[in-house]
């Protein structure tokens, strides 16, 4: 990245300060490479590859019927949870000014939707309304953030003409709302599309979603039945343009509702009490006994949170460097002008699986053939988020192709490639990137549940031994390391111009 | 003028943007029921001092920016509506974006018809042209039914004829007005007052019976005869258009 900044632009330019935090961010992930467990185990992976890409290209499934309702509960999940957090992240949106729900906001989408999972797990088992609330809470945030980021961009002249003492909803209703609206929808759509990866992958925590099918699948070897779940869930992505559409919603929202699996889990409201007063403080906090607490605050700091926490920085910043490089390296084979018309679209499909396919789902595959170490984390995140970027900047790219007065200069392939298409897609495949950070670093702490010795590994662990405290803390630190990230890139993203949302 | 109670007033009053001083030194009072025109050329501060006077008086006063603040995807219906959103409930609101409340709709499609725009009542606002959207922002400042207007250039699209109707219409529901304006003409024929703004400061402030349109065409020449005083820029080749 650095080479190729360096040559374009003179050093007097704003570009000085883009390739210095670019130095930062490499030097960074060149330290973390130093102590990052990348350690491979003796499995076979061409054995296990060849039996994947087989089940990828031959996909069978015997019982339709089950393939059917998983991908039917994976949707309702999703529509059901964007249905309910979208208007109250509109809401939240609102008063944004406050700090207080900025401050919300920003706590509880800093903990993964699988943690909202676990906790609300321990609360009303394996039931809807678990899977619904993992959702709808972080999203509600996410939601709220990015509402209220294209609030700020929209005009302020329209509330200046309404009458003051409308107050702040009427005004809002009536002006801001209107304004951004196909701004909102954009967004919700791919919000939306995000609830479905997510709604997948909770089947890693039971329920039953496409990610609980897909696991039963590659532990059992049914690699045909693992790729045509792959398909579907790519088909169901992919083709979300085609089946949603506003007026199918309400009938949509309906059958959602009656969709939801009926697994009842266990409801018991009481608890709910005792495991916010009781369950996730230390025993020894509760009982006042003080040097048993320092003696608990010191092995949870010692033994979990700290290398936990190491473990999934250096890994967010292996992967963060890495997802840099496959965007430079996969975009232009998506692009009209370098790829060409044809080119182009197997470019297309191979970023349009990447980008949806979930983080967790590839870091799973990619475990079978790597064994439990960093690696297969950090190529997962790349994979993903990389293909991710490179799809939009590819859409960048075209969408400046079709404009004969931008196109002018015609330089082609490796010489457009170098002076043309990445100069000017850089400043914004960076602010993309900053984006995704804080995602990959919640991402990264979350691939613990796979068995990599990250955060996630440790409060996976903590809830199988039912010790809620030790659960309690390292999500907390989860949660805090995940603002300061979010914090620290919001200040880097000011280095450069704002692109559209992405997050 | 001197017995009506000041309803705006500014002592020495300046405002910056950043390293630009878009007022200077004002001083000046303007006192209910007055109708003060704003001349001057652009980049004068006209605008600046129009929105220090809204915020001394957000509550009773119809604000007109320039460029309208209409909402795009609503219909010219409910741009105009907005204007009084402070007369219905929240739930009204809500409602009246699904289906018009016939209270509104009927006193709407009056002001509508003063306005020359029925034939566009439910017409998203993007779609209409340059003079029918001022229309519509003056529709909606007509809406807010306040005793003071403030417009900056409220007409400036809409052709002479219809634009000085229109503009005696606004004075007439307004007890205080205090507008922008490009056409001289206009502020002569309906205004009592003209203040006349140069480079952020207050040229000329006098009753409009003191004036006459060939010392109104100075204040403006004066400003294109004040540029040579200035040492020219020797250096640069070629032409410079200036703004202000």
């Amino acid at each position: 990245m650095i080479k190729i900044g360096y040559r374009f632009w003179q050093p007097h330019s704003s570009v000085r300060r883009l390739n210095l935090i670019c130095l930062l961010m490499i030097g960074m992930a060149g330290l973390a490479l130093l102590g990052v467990d990348f350690e491979r185990y003796p499995v076979d992976p061409w054995q296990e590859l060849s039996r994947l890409g087989m089940g990828l290209l031959l996909p069978g499934w015997d019982d339709g019927e089950v393939l059917l309702r998983a991908l039917l509960h994976t949707v309702a999940f999703a529509l059901l949870a964007v249905a309910v957090a979208a208007p109250v992240g509109l809401l939240l949106a609102i008063c944004f000014r406050w700090r207080l729900v900025r401050l919300l906001c920003a706590a509880v989408r800093s903990v993964h939707e699988l943690f909202w999972g676990l906790i609300f797990m321990q609360l009303f088992g394996i039931s809807p309304i678990t899977g619904l609330l993992a959702i709808i809470v972080p999203f509600s945030g996410v939601f709220a953030k990015v509402f209220a980021e294209i609030f700020d961009q929209q005009s302020p002249l329209p509330a200046q003409t309404v009458p003051v003492a409308a107050g702040v909803f009427k005004r809002t209703l009536y002006t801001l709302i209107p304004q951004s609206w196909s701004a909102l929808v954009s967004y919700t759509r791919y919000r939306f599309e995000c609830a479905l990866r997510s709604s997948a992958i909770l089947g890693f925590i039971g329920l039953p979603t496409l990610g609980f099918h897909l696991e039963t699948a590659f532990k059992q070897g049914q690699y045909s039945e693992a790729g045509a779940l792959m398909w579907a869930f790519l088909i169901l992505i992919a083709s979300i343009r085609f089946w949603l559409r506003p007026w199918l919603l309400v009938p949509y929202l309906i059958a959602a509702v009656w969709l939801l699996p009926e697994t009842p889990g266990f409801s018991n409201g009481g608890s709910l009490w005792r495991f916010i007063s009781v369950d996730i403080w230390p025993a020894a906090l509760l009982s006042g006994n003080w040097s048993e607490l320092l003696e608990w605050g010191r092995f949870m700091l010692v033994e979990q949170v700290w290398p936990g926490t190491v473990q999934t920085i250096l890994l967010t910043q292996v992967a963060v460097v890495l997802t840099g490089i496959v965007v430079l390296v996969t975009y232009p084979f998506a692009t009209q002008a370098l790829a060409g018309p044809v080119v182009r679209w197997p470019g297309r499909f191979v970023l349009l699986v990447l980008r949806c396919t979930p983080e967790m789902v590839l870091a799973f595959v990619l475990l079978l053939l790597f064994g439990p170490s960093g690696l297969p984390v950090v190529l997962a995140l790349a994979l993903h988020n990389g293909g991710l970027i490179a799809f939009l900047v590819a859409n960048a790219s075209d969408a400046d192709y079709r404009n004969p007065m931008i196109r002018a200069d015609d330089l082609r392939k490796a010489k457009r490639y170098a002076y043309v298409e990445t100069p000017r897609r850089f400043p914004a495949m960076l602010a993309f990137l900053f984006y995704r950070w804080e995602v990959i670093l919640r991402e990264s702490a979350i691939m613990g549940i796979l068995g990599v010795a990250t955060l996630g590994f440790y409060i996976d662990s903590a809830f199988e031994e039912i010790r809620y405290d030790r659960a309690f803390l390292l999500i907390m630190v989860t949660a805090a390391l995940n603002m300061l990230v979010d914090s620290l890139s919001r200040r880097m993203r000011g280095a450069f111009k704002h692109p559209a949302h992405i997050k | 003028m001197d017995t009506a109670p000041a309803l705006f007033q500014f002592a020495d009053f300046s405002f910056r943007y950043g390293a630009h001083a878009a007022l200077a030194d004002i001083t000046l009072s303007i006192g209910k029921g007055e109708k003060v025109a704003l001349l001057g050329p652009s980049g004068a501060g006209k605008s600046t001092l129009l929105e220090q006077l809204y915020r001394q008086q957000p509550h009773c006063s119809a604000l007109q920016p320039q460029g309208g603040g209409l909402v795009d995807l609503l219909s010219v219906y409910q741009n105009i509506f907005i204007g009084g959103l402070d007369r219905v409930g929240t739930c009204a609101a809500l409602w009246n974006l699904v289906r018009p409340l016939s209270a509104q709709r009927a006193e709407i499609t009056d002001l509508v018809q003063r306005l020359g725009l029925q034939d566009k009542f439910w017409h998203s606002v993007d779609r209409l042209s340059g003079g029918q959207r001022q229309r519509v922002a003056l529709g909606r400042a007509l809406f807010r039914k306040q005793p003071v207007f403030l417009g900056d250039e409220p007409v400036s699209s809409v052709d002479p004829v219809q634009a000085q109707t229109l503009l005696t219409q606004v004075l007439q529901q307004h007890e205080t007005a205090v507008v922008c304006l490009h056409s001289r003409q206009l502020a002569l024929e309906l205004f009592e007052r003209i203040i006349v703004l140069r480079q952020g400061r207050v040229l000329c402030d006098c009753a409009t019976a003191d004036l006459s349109i060939e010392q109104l065409d100075e204040f403006y020449q004066q400003d294109g005869s004040s540029e040579p005083i200035a040492p020219a820029d020797t250096t640069t080749d070629g032409w410079v258009i200036r703004t202000s």
